[in-house]
């Protein structure tokens, strides 16, 4: 045993098992994130049970059970839990019984020995609603104005007729809401604004002031056509109301109007299930959110990200090529050169927030300060460009990700044989079109490889934009149908901040938790899979290079 | 072979469309040149850009106060003597009352009258004292010689005629122009204090040298919600000596009356009908006298002037009876002595103007003079300032007036209020605090950098402590033992490992990690101890094993072997964790470890963060590491293990000694990336800033406080500033650890390639 402990081996060993812990770890994040993210959009089963509470009075109870956990005994004793049977561990179910609006609480802790029977009845209804949450129990009648409407047909059939009419008209209401009378608020913005920018130029003229007030009265009047029909759409869809018993028995009255959708999960195949599951995974990708994001999709957040990243990539690649290419292929390589990469490593290892600080300070206040003043005087006080937005974001993250571009791509540019620049300046070419014709095409790949880098690292990040453009909500997209179709100034959503308000500003935190981890999963998926790609191009360069060395 | 070849292309073309062919190409190259150039110094101007540009916001904190003379100018009317000044808002219209009952508005700028009124003294009365108070700091109190107190405020009005701003002083009596009897003997009050609010306190000593306290308590009856207005008076002990101030704070809680020599008494008066004595104390040193005596802005600090040209700050902290007693907290040196003191309006900060014509600008919670002027030749009787603190207005005892303005921004930043301990206002001692914002506006901000640097290099300390070892070993392991096809699948799971995003790491340790540690703390321990020794007692029961089974294990895939190992060692720890919670903790290692070692258990604390920020730093150290140990040449790990070296020996003897600046290199970068991570701490720590090294206490970082309190601090306030300032330090300490990092590494590739 001393020889083999002399022999060094167990430390071999144990660092073997640093490495195989790091797997793991990896590993089990990347698991954890995906079972939790993925099990969120199936419809679980709705569970009935009889409960023994403290006072021996025995409930029913309706929900969804959203996981267990074994606790000591005592630690509930302690809390003042009064605990049946005499083991040491007890289990706790945690039920999510939904009916904010009703009950209060929508989850709760049960202790497992206090449930008496559990019970699936096929006909347990979950209604998805636009506000306070689920509601879970037994349907009982379809009403139209107030009367009941089920007895000539089966109820389930009544029930998804009216709830397509609701939906349809819900559907009319928001295309009105937001995109036409959107539309329109932003036109009089506009118009206010010119009005204001003429009276500020003094050429403010009475025909000018008549020709805007014109406008603004055509466009008043859309207003009010616009308005008329939404008053009219509104009487419409709170015609029907479906009425639903609750577990404490009590029946209540919802108006369809707030009812997304209707699902009897207990009575559902596994291919309904599967259907369900696709429907609610594209509702989370393409919705808005709802309830303080805690429910809904995330529709204008992929939308932010998305779009913040390719503005940003707009700035940062040709500004990482160039400083790359000057690096190797035009600095004589000394103290300059060294200086400068020290440089390019101190930006990348620069805390990120920090370029926050300096995009809200330099940026924002800064440069959007003096753009406000110069160019949009008559928007004053309100900023336009003064103000954190989503350029000022992708700028920061240009500044932030530059040195990734660099890094890359002067190893790119690196491990092009030397043979072929010579061959090309041989034959009488200029440096710059040595470098136009033939280096920079073979180095594209690695020039890209550090672009999908850039914008995995942006994607990502979150500190910085916290302080530059990030808000929890957007109102309007950065990119409209309202001329000039890409507002720089404006606000944007993003997924990775979407994760830490939602996480941890929320409200109702245990409700918020899915949309949490499913929207982490959809930002490890991203970036794992941009990686991936990063990787595997330089990893195919590097082969191809070997190749053209020998 | 060269009959035959056709003429070239360029042949056909005339030589003058050449030359300008070949002028226009290299007039291009030299564009190219110059714009690749311009963009290669581009990382060198960003870098800059960043450091001068939080330098440039950071820099007004360092700058010195500055004042200067804007006027000067003779009293204009000599009626009477000078009771009291002060200044409206802006700076541009002062009120002056003097001691025949006139009061005169009058412009800073040049002295002219603009307003002149005679008090409504009734007949054969007159003032025979003033005191500052009464209806906030822009009313005064007037003592009259029949007993009894008249309270006046000036009021401004702004309007804006042609967007010219115009200010219109009047005057105003807010408790009516009838004086409200003190003193029902009807003696003349020498000396009063005034406060008024929801219920009004007037203290005063009348001619005969009898202390009076006077509270009006509105009352509202239960029955029909009237009010009723009730009297409570009280004759209060005299002091020895002769009484020369008196003080009701603003909040009506307590009294302080001082005398000539230095007693001062501190009296409760939050009860309306029984006002305690507090305490009694000499308050100036042996053969001073006390020449002034003010509240602070927020009325909790007094302000002690004594002879000796010493200005002393008090207040009341609470002792071990819990029962509030006036400490001295600091002094400041005075030249000569002060005779006049104005406390800002509404920072802790106070102006004192002394016999040799000087005054000095001093803030109390950055311990500093920021600013000494001499203004006049002569003694200076009397000092108002602006409410925003950026003008001062003394008369000297020739009569003159001195109007100046002051240029002071950041009175509250110095080395010992940014690092140092501060006793600040409430505190039982000096400590190190950061609060920057409150609800209130009279609230003392604590701008203590330390605990923030702390909490920075407390979270960095444990994830580095967590970090190094696993990745220092792996990364051996990696560049050393393991064979290239594992390679292949370990080197881009770490580069994985590295591009996950912090926000996803602090939201797993926030909302999974601190619970399930939280309720498998024993576990968790467990699982410290029991992978290491595990992973060891596997490793020999594998020595033991007959060979045909250990060589269906080729070399170099221990790691992989080693996975289910430690999955199973990880399930038993965890499985243990709660009998053994049972079995050695009473039910609750939190309660057991509060209880028996005095350790309190936050659920967001080091220990998470140091495993969730260790996770992060991790893929960094690894990869440099693993490159710096691959790369170390062949040839020596060749001649060592020729020389009959083991591949262990060779590893710890040659291999780790060649690449150790490589190694120092990694563990400083990924310090620095410790240091400045921010959604981590942000999510996975309470972000309360305590200075506690305990595992299991959260902390608060420089980059989580940025992140928190950038968005709410007020553009160019010291607060702003003080972030920029902490951006900065983040930004040198990355920027010092990188660059030495960098260098190193430099020098080790150099050293690589000569070998």
């Amino acid at each position: 045993m001393r020889g083999w402990f002399n022999s060094g081996a167990p430390w071999i060993w144990l660092n073997a098992a640093a490495v195989s812990a790091s797997l793991i770890m990896v590993a089990g994040l990347l698991g954890l994130i995906a079972l939790r993210g993925l099990g969120h959009f199936w419809p679980t089963d709705i569970v009935e049970m009889d409960y023994r509470k403290a006072d021996d009075q025995i409930v029913r109870l309706i929900g969804e059970i959203r996981g267990h956990e074994d606790v000591p005994r005592e630690r509930l004793v302690a809390a003042g839990v009064s605990v049946p049977g005499d083991s040491e561990l007890v289990r706790r179910v945690q039920l999510k019984s939904g009916n904010r609006d009703v009950v209060g609480l929508d989850f709760n802790w049960v202790l497992g020995p206090d449930i008496i029977a559990e019970r699936y009845p096929e006909d347990l209804v979950v209604i998805e609603r636009r506000e306070w949450g689920n509601f879970y129990g037994y349907l009982r009648e379809v009403h139209e104005n107030g009367i009941n409407v089920t007895d000539t047909a089966p109820l389930w059939d009544v029930l998804n007729e009216h709830l397509g009419r609701a939906r349809k008209i819900a559907d009319e209401i928001r295309v009105i809401e937001r995109d036409e009378i959107g539309a329109i608020n932003y036109k009089l913005e506009r118009l206010r604004l010119d009005q204001r920018r003429l009276e500020l130029e003094g050429k403010a003229d009475t025909e000018a002031l008549a020709r805007i007030a014109a406008q603004e009265a055509a466009l008043q009047l859309q207003y009010e056509s616009h308005q008329k029909r939404l008053i009219a759409l509104y009487q419409d869809i709170q015609r029907d109301s479906v009425t639903v018993e609750i577990q404490d028995g009590r029946v209540v009255e919802l108006p369809l109007s707030k009812v997304i959708h209707v699902l009897r999960p207990n009575a559902m195949g596994v291919g309904d299930k599967l259907l369900a599951y696709m429907k609610n995974v594209w509702a989370f990708i393409s919705d808005d959110p709802r309830e303080a994001n805690t429910e809904g999709g995330i529709f204008p957040a992929i939308f932010g990200t998305v779009l913040m990243v390719i503005l940003m990539s707009i700035f940062v690649t040709p500004f990482g090529v160039i400083a790359a290419v000057y690096l190797r292929e035009y600095a004589k390589q000394g103290p300059i050169t060294r200086i400068i990469r020290i440089a390019v490593n101190n930006l990348a290892g620069v805390p990120s927030i920090v370029y926050g600080v300096f995009g809200l300070g330099f940026f924002v206040y800064f440069l959007g300060g003096n753009i406000d003043q110069l160019f949009y005087p008559e928007a004053q006080p309100a900023p336009i460009f003064g103000t954190p937005g989503i350029l000022w974001a992708s700028l920061t993250l240009a500044l932030l990700t530059v040195p990734v571009v660099i890094v890359a791509t002067e190893e790119g540019l690196a491990r092009i044989p030397s043979a072929i620049r010579e061959g090309s300046l041989s034959l009488g070419a200029t440096k710059a079109e040595t470098l136009w014709r033939t280096v920079l095409p073979m180095a594209s790949p690695a020039m890209m490889t550090g672009l999908i880098l850039a914008v995995a690292r942006a994607a990502g990040e979150v500190a910085p934009l916290m302080l530059v453009g990030v808000v929890k909500l957007a109102p309007t997209l950065p990119l409209d149908g309202n001329a000039p179709f890409l507002h720089l100034d404006r606000k944007f959503m993003h997924l990775g901040f979407h994760i830490y308000d939602v996480g941890f500003q929320s409200p109702n935190v245990e409700a918020a938790r899915p949309v949490v981890y499913a929207t982490a999963l959809l930002l490890v998926l991203v970036i794992v899979a941009l990686n991936i790609t990063a990787i595997s191009i330089r990893n195919h360069l590097r082969e191809k290079y070997r190749a053209l060395d020998n | 072979m060269t009959t035959s070849q056709p003429p070239s292309p360029l042949a056909q073309i005339s030589p003058s469309v050449q030359a300008r062919r070949r002028a226009w190409r290299m007039l291009k190259d030299r564009a190219a040149r110059h714009t690749v150039m311009i963009g290669g110094f581009g990382a060198i101007v960003a870098i800059l850009l960043i450091f001068f540009y939080l330098l440039y916001v950071v820099f007004p904190l360092l700058e010195p106060a500055s004042a200067e003379a804007l006027a000067e100018y003779p009293l204009g009317d000599n009626a009477g003597k000078t009771l009291y000044l002060a200044m409206e808002e802006q700076a541009e219209i002062a009120v002056r009352y003097d001691s025949t009952g006139r009061v005169r508005f009058f412009a800073t700028a040049d002295g002219q009258t603009l307003l002149e009124q005679q008090l409504p003294l009734p007949d054969n009365v007159s003032i025979t004292s003033l005191a500052e108070g009464g209806k906030g700091r822009s009313a005064v109190s007037l003592g009259l010689s029949n007993g009894s107190v008249l309270i006046s405020r000036h009021a401004y009005r702004s309007s804006f005629p042609g967007d010219q701003r115009q200010i219109t002083p009047r005057l105003e009596f807010p408790s009516g122009t009838v004086p409200l009897q003190v003193d029902s003997q009807q003696h003349a009050l020498e000396r009063v204090a005034v406060q008024s609010g929801d219920r009004t306190t007037i203290a005063a000593l009348t001619d005969d040298q009898r202390l009076l306290l006077v509270i009006l308590e509105k009352q509202i009856s239960f029955i029909d919600e009237s009010e009723t207005l009730k009297r409570f008076e009280h004759a209060l002990p005299n002091t020895a000596g002769q009484v020369r101030h008196l003080l009701v704070d603003p909040d009506q809680r307590s009294l302080y009356v001082a005398t000539d020599q230095g007693v001062l008494a501190y009296y409760d008066i939050s009860d309306a009908e029984h006002p305690q004595l507090v305490q009694q104390l000499g308050v100036v040193p042996m053969g001073a006298t006390l020449t002034g005596m003010k509240l602070l802005a927020g009325g909790i600090s007094l302000l002690i002037a004594s002879s000796d040209g010493q200005v002393a700050q008090w207040f009341p902290v609470r002792d071990e009876t819990n029962q509030p007693m006036l400490h001295k907290i600091r002094s400041f040196k005075v030249e000569g002595s002060a005779t006049a003191l104005a406390p800002e309006y509404a920072r802790k900060g106070f102006f004192a103007a002394s016999n040799h014509g000087e005054i000095g600008i001093y803030h109390t919670t950055a311990e500093k003079r920021v600013l000494l002027e001499r203004v006049s030749d002569q003694a200076i009787e009397t000092l108002a300032i602006s409410p925003r603190a950026n003008a001062f207005l003394a008369e000297d005892a020739g009569g003159q007036l001195h109007f100046w303005h002051v240029d002071n921004e950041h009175p509250e930043v110095s080395w010992s209020s940014l690092w140092g301990k501060v006793w600040y206002e409430s505190y039982p001692q000096p400590d190190y605090v950061w609060q920057s914002s409150s609800a209130s506006n009279d609230f003392e901000p604590k701008f203590s950098l330390t605990p923030l640097a702390f909490g920075t290099l407390k979270a960095a300390f444990y994830a580095m402590l967590f970090a190094v070892p696993i990745s220092i070993m792996g990364a051996i392991y990696a560049a050393y033992f393991m064979a290239p096809a594992m390679r292949k699948i370990v080197k881009p799971t770490i580069e994985i490992m590295e591009a996950l995003p912090t926000v996803i790491l602090g939201f797993l340790a926030g909302l999974w990690l601190a619970p399930v540690m939280e309720a498998n703390l024993p576990g968790v321990f467990a699982l410290f101890i029991m992978l290491p020794l595990g992973t060891l007692m596997f490793a020999g029961v594998w020595s033991l094993l007959p060979g045909a089974l250990r060589y269906r294990i080729p070399d170099g895939w221990e790691a992989a072997l080693l996975v289910p190992v430690l999955l199973g060692l990880a399930w038993v720890a965890f499985s243990l964790s709660l009998p053994f919670e049972h079995l050695f903790f009473d039910g609750d290692m939190r309660t057991w470890m509060r209880d028996n070692l005095g350790i309190g258990f936050d659920q967001r604390n080091a220990l998470v963060v140091g495993i969730a920020m260790g996770f992060a730093v991790i893929p960094t150290i690894f990869s440099i590491t693993e490159d710096a140990i691959f790369s170390v040449p062949r040839h020596l790990t060749n001649g060592s293990l020729a020389l009959g070296a083991t591949t262990w020996q060779t590893l710890t003897r040659v291999v780790l000694l060649t690449a150790s600046p490589g190694i120092f290199s990694a563990v400083m970068i990924g310090m620095g990336r410790a240091v400045g991570e921010t959604m981590i701490v942000l999510m996975a720590t309470g972000n309360t800033p305590v200075m506690d090294m305990s595992l299991f206490q959260g902390m608060r970082t420089l980059s989580a406080n940025i992140a928190v309190e950038m968005p709410e601090a007020e553009v160019a306030s010291t607060h702003f500033r003080i972030l920029f300032l902490a951006a900065l330090v983040l930004f040198m300490f990355t920027f010092v650890f990188n660059t030495v990092a960098e260098l190193v590494r430099q020098r080790l590739r150099g050293k690589y390639a000569s070998l």
